[in-house]
């Protein structure tokens, strides 16, 4: 996000000011950072160091028995994590290209009105639509698994993913469009052969933002897939089951962590565009 | 009459799909939740005896769902409160663009990537009575500040909240950083040049034009908390006693786990209720000012 990086204002001294500045971050950073401090120094302790020492007190004797456990017990639902986000994250996008595309290239008329009602699909708390949901997934037999989670996540994910495929096309210029109609290319070729080709930055916000908000879903995961347990649920069941086990607990979320944290560090610009298109006015 | 066009017909067929996909999944499924939410069904097996409000005015008389209102609103003001603060505190000093800024940013963000599920798991053991704050309050002699934490009722909505915080507050720091990068440096140095303290310029200059973004910020972190559930299902799952529970989470446990399939829809379609009152005048702000543009 261009407006978030910006050029350092250089400072030759120190004045006093610019130390309350970094006195008040350096605090503010120790209270964002603390559930980190406990993620590690608990996870690398055992059971028995554990229930004998407190959450402050660094480990006497490292050791990576936590993330074992944590590891034999949170694989499977990782696996099916993986298998859920990978296509219904590759679909939505697909799906929220094409209206994005569609709703700020030709608009036809109502096609404002149609925008608007699929924008308000992102905010719904799915409480509203769980009941007909569970019916309509049981009816169809898709129930209880991965394949019936992965179409929730891709319809669901519909309006977000129209949302900023539809900023992201608004700023291609129009004379892009018109130089490609007089070549006679249609509707579909001008998405096929220019739209496409220049929206990979679309694609990549899109596409963090999906695998970030799926990955870490939890209410429809516990409601309609509780047999084919995902990442969220087994954790949870891992921190309701092994209550005072902390260092496997630790070692778990790490584990469940990891992938959104990974993905966080290495594209976390694009993430925070994802976050601002669902603001609206970012 | 125009003729037959495929340029004309091509935009509709693409969009179709997901058109159709929305108009039942989202319209459709609230529609039949409203409706479940006026018959008798309680028990697996579907019974769809019109019963009027019946389930609302007996949901309405429930403890349980009166405490989940106060609670929803107690949630909402603090959470709002301790986003805005921190949100707004933490832009203006990144804002200064000292040396390491992106570095501090980039913490404050972090937790943004992480589930709900991940945070309440954590925080649960920061707040541990016997291991975690608490120990650290006493060694640093601030035991003023120990507490019961997330195993008392009166104060178990506050802990949720400050881990609720910890998690979204960054979100605010990015509307608001976006919001104070995209105000132009000559008005504040005109501010200046009128002889503006730093404090006035910020206060008569800075402050009215984040107006709209605090709105934003507001109703977007608003409507998360009206439906705040994982980080409750994982920390106190409603307790001790009705201290901590929602409507969000008393809708979960209604219909999947005691199977009043109706009474659960009467929650969902107030909770419905309440959400769209804060977003449908907000959609209809954002898409009115784009036309305007």
């Amino acid at each position: 996000m261009s407006v978030l990086v910006a050029a350092p204002r250089p400072r030759a001294h120190l004045r006093p000011s610019t130390i309350v500045v970094y006195v008040l971050l350096v605090l503010l950073a120790i209270f964002y950072l603390l559930p980190m401090f406990a993620i590690v120094v608990t996870s690398l302790k055992s059971f028995a160091e554990v229930s004998r020492s407190t959450l402050w007190e660094l480990p006497k004797a490292p050791t990576l028995e936590a993330f074992g456990s944590a590891f034999e017990t949170l694989a499977p639902a990782f696996f099916n994590s993986v298998l859920l986000v990978v296509p219904a994250t590759l679909l939505s996008a697909l799906l929220g290209s094409l209206n994005g595309y569609v709703l700020s290239k030709w608009k036809f008329r109502g096609a404002n009105v149609i925008f608007a009602l699929l924008l308000f699909g992102m905010f719904i708390p799915y409480q509203s639509i769980l009941i007909p949901l569970f019916q309509f997934l049981s009816t169809i037999g898709l129930y209880g698994s991965i394949p019936g989670l992965i179409l929730v996540h891709v319809v669901y994910g519909i309006p977000i993913c129209t949302l900023i495929f539809r900023n992201y096309f608004a700023t291609v210029p129009r004379e892009l469009l018109e130089a490609a109609r007089m070549d006679g290319a249609s509707v579909l070729g001008i998405f096929r052969y220019i739209m496409l080709p220049i929206s990979i930055p679309g694609f990549v916000v899109v596409m963090i933002w999906q695998f970030t908000s799926i990955w870490n879903e939890f209410l429809f995961a516990i409601t309609i897939a509780q047999q084919q347990q995902v990442i969220t649920v087994a954790l949870q069941n891992l921190a309701g089951s092994l209550l005072a086990q902390y260092q496997i607990q630790m070692a778990g979320s790490l584990l469940a962590a990891a992938p959104t944290l990974l993905v966080y560090i290495l594209l976390g610009r694009y993430f925070v565009r994802g976050l601002l298109a669902g603001s609206l006015k970012g | 009459m125009t003729p037959f066009s495929w340029d004309r017909i091509t935009p509709i067929l693409m969009i179709a799909p997901s058109v159709v996909l929305i108009a039942i999944f989202v319209y459709g499924f609230i529609g039949r939740t409203a409706y479940t939410s006026l018959t008798a069904w309680r028990g697996v097996v579907p019974d769809y005896t019109f019963v009027g409000l019946r389930n609302y005015i007996r949901l309405f008389q429930t403890e349980k769902f009166q405490a989940d209102i106060v609670n929803t609103v107690h949630f909402t003001a603090f959470f709002l409160a301790g986003c805005l603060i921190l949100g707004l505190g933490a832009a203006v000093l990144l804002d200064q663009k000292l040396r390491g800024s992106i570095v501090f940013q980039n913490v404050f963000m972090f937790p943004l990537a992480l589930s709900f599920i991940v945070t309440g798991t954590v925080w649960r053991w920061i707040f541990n009575p016997g291991y975690g704050l608490n120990v650290l309050f006493h060694n640093l002699h601030l035991d003023f500040l120990q507490s019961g934490w997330l195993t008392k009722p009166s104060s178990a909505l506050n802990s949720l909240t400050i881990a609720a915080v910890w998690q979204m507050s960054g979100f605010c720091m990015a509307m608001f950083l976006a919001g104070l990068r995209g105000i132009p440096e000559e008005l504040r140095e005109a501010a200046r040049v009128d002889g503006a303290t730093e404090w006035q310029s910020f206060r008569y200059v800075v402050f009215p034009l984040l107006r709209p973004i605090t709105l934003s910020a507001v109703i977007i972190l608003g409507h998360i908390s009206l439906k705040i559930f994982d980080l409750v299902f994982v920390m106190t799952f409603g307790g001790p006693g009705y201290s901590t529970d929602m409507p969000s989470l008393n809708m979960f446990i209604t219909t999947f786990r005691q199977d009043l399939f109706a009474r659960g829809a009467a929650i969902a379609t107030v909770l419905l209720l309440m959400v769209a009152l804060l977003i449908v005048p907000y959609l209809i702000w954002n898409l009115r000012g784009e036309t305007e543009r």
